[in-house]
């Protein structure tokens, strides 16, 4: 279980204080897919950052009940970028954060080859990142990111960047590799169809400062259909909540 | 496609003759007498001569001296100092102003200051050929490790490399390498030029053979050392980019 709790951010500049993120709070279950939706500049990608701890939150704190365990990192990020180092070969980006773990260089190819195989993409661990095509990047940083067993796996619009197909493409083969691993995520898009296919629930968030708007459990069983209609009424519906607040102005 | 090459490739070789032609007949029909100009066709009899008497050895051993070190210790602090200063906000702001006061004072003002804090020995050589080097390569860094993408340093950050040292060696120096690259190659040749110019104050090298040559009115024996000089700096240049070029493989 990963508990965020009352997670509060603001920026002070030379026009005053910016409340970004005001008493956000949101548990989730080990194994659990979340989605969070809202308009873009809402904060989403903050949240990320901060439940990462990349930013400091002004308060509130993110505790996880899973222990602390050697060879791994406790979060790791997927970016809307694959955001790969272009001077390392494939596998070596995928090493990329076993490094500083205190594990041999055996271990490290061999985590780095195991989930590089998890995305399929085996065969080009030799190449550079600029010899593979987006679709293969972002295997690439989801690996990367896989390879360090976090407890928590965050993607900030992981697939945005990418043409519709390859996009649902990559969308099939997460849940799948969600199915194979049990890993926890935390998804960012503003795609609330996107968000409504792949999670077990779908968070709003909304408002200046943001907060959660509300939740939605998404029932659907998996496999899931594209076009099941249970799943687009309740895209409908959110969709519905978030002009809502965009219209009184609440959205960003 | 191969014919464009062959043309390109005679045409540079008529070039070449016709340069050395003009060369040859200009003191050979009496426009200018040899003494001004000699004749590229003296010029390797003049060569053996000197190697024959060992001044040849001796000056390019000497120049060789001065060169290598100081162009190493001139880098290596450039480098150094520019990544430093470039990775703290403190240290810029810190030395600012005193490297705006500094950096325009063309190195060879500082031949005095060189004779008299070391007289005219190989140190004074080198600490002119020291301070030539160092800005190039201090400026080339400090710029390099400034434009490095934000993006990469979050990335490192969400994969546990936070210290500034893991930061350095993980993103920043290879995200700059190229351009510091290209400073160093800049200060190969200007530190051929702080060569010359120390030795013609007098320290033992290339620089003041020619001055002798030159006060004899022995201009062949000049020419042989011009072009010494420039075969050295080919060789040094050629050599270079070779290794960068290996470095840099990942480019493509």
């Amino acid at each position: 279980m990963i508990t965020i709790s009352d997670l509060t951010l603001s920026f002070d500049s030379d026009r005053g204080r910016t409340v970004v993120l005001k008493d956000f709070h949101l548990e989730i279950a080990d194994g659990e897919f979340v989605a969070i939706v809202g308009a873009s500049g809402v904060g989403k990608s903050t949240l990320l950052r901060v439940v990462a701890g990349l930013v400091k939150p002004t308060s509130g704190i993110v505790t996880r009940d899973s222990p602390e365990r050697p060879g791994r990192r406790p979060y790791a990020m997927v970016f809307q970028d694959a955001r790969l180092l272009p001077w390392r070969r494939v596998v070596k980006n995928v090493e990329f954060g076993l490094e500083g773990l205190g594990l041999s260089r055996e271990e490290r190819r061999r985590r780095a080859l195991e989930a590089l195989a998890l995305v399929g993409l085996t065969d080009k661990a030799d190449r550079w990142p600029h010899q593979l095509s987006g679709g293969q990047r972002q295997r690439v940083a989801i690996a990367r990111a896989l390879a360090v067993d976090p407890d928590l796996l965050m993607m900030d619009e992981p697939f945005g960047a990418l043409d519709a197909i390859t996009r649902q493409a990559l969308q099939d083969e997460l849940v799948d590799l969600w199915q194979r691993t049990g890993k926890t995520i935390l998804f960012v898009t503003h795609d609330i169809e996107e968000a409504v296919y792949l999670a077990d629930r779908v968070v709003l968030l909304a408002g200046s400062p943001a907060g959660v708007r509300s939740a939605d459990r998404i029932e659907a069983s998996r496999p899931r259909q594209r076009d099941d209609e249970a799943a687009r009424h309740t895209a409908t519906e959110i969709r519905t909540r978030l002009h809502g607040y965009v219209q009184s102005g609440e959205g960003i | 496609m191969k014919t464009n090459k062959v043309k390109r490739l005679l045409l540079a070789i008529t070039g070449v003759v016709l340069f050395l032609g003009l060369w040859e007949a200009l003191p050979r029909f009496g426009i200018v007498t040899p003494m001004l100009l000699p004749p590229p066709s003296d010029i390797p009899e003049t060569f053996l001569r000197e190697v024959s008497s060992g001044a040849w050895h001796t000056a390019v051993l000497e120049s060789l001296k001065h060169y290598v070190s100081g162009l190493v210790l001139g880098s290596f602090l450039g480098v150094a100092l520019g990544v430093m200063t470039g990775m703290s906000r403190t240290l810029e702001d810190l030395t600012n102003w005193v490297v705006r006061l500094l950096r325009p004072i063309p190195g060879l003002a500082w031949v005095p200051f060189a004779i008299i804090w070391f007289g005219v020995t190989p140190a004074a050589a080198n600490f002119i050929i020291i301070i030539g080097v160092f800005w190039i390569n201090y400026f080339a860094a400090l710029g390099a490790v400034q434009a490095v993408d934000r993006d990469l340093i979050e990335l490192s950050n969400a994969f546990g490399h936070r210290s500034p040292l893991a930061r350095l060696f993980k993103v920043v120096l290879p995200a700059s390498i190229q351009p510091i690259m290209s400073g160093l190659r800049t200060g190969l040749g200007q530190a051929w030029m702080a060569v010359v110019a120390a030795e013609l104050f007098g320290v033992a090298g290339l620089g003041q053979r020619m001055m002798q040559a030159s006060s004899l009115l022995a201009t062949d024996i000049v020419v042989v050392y011009m072009i010494t000089m420039a075969i050295l700096y080919g060789i040094v240049d050629t050599t270079f980019v070779l290794v960068r070029d290996r470095l840099l493989a990942w480019k493509a």
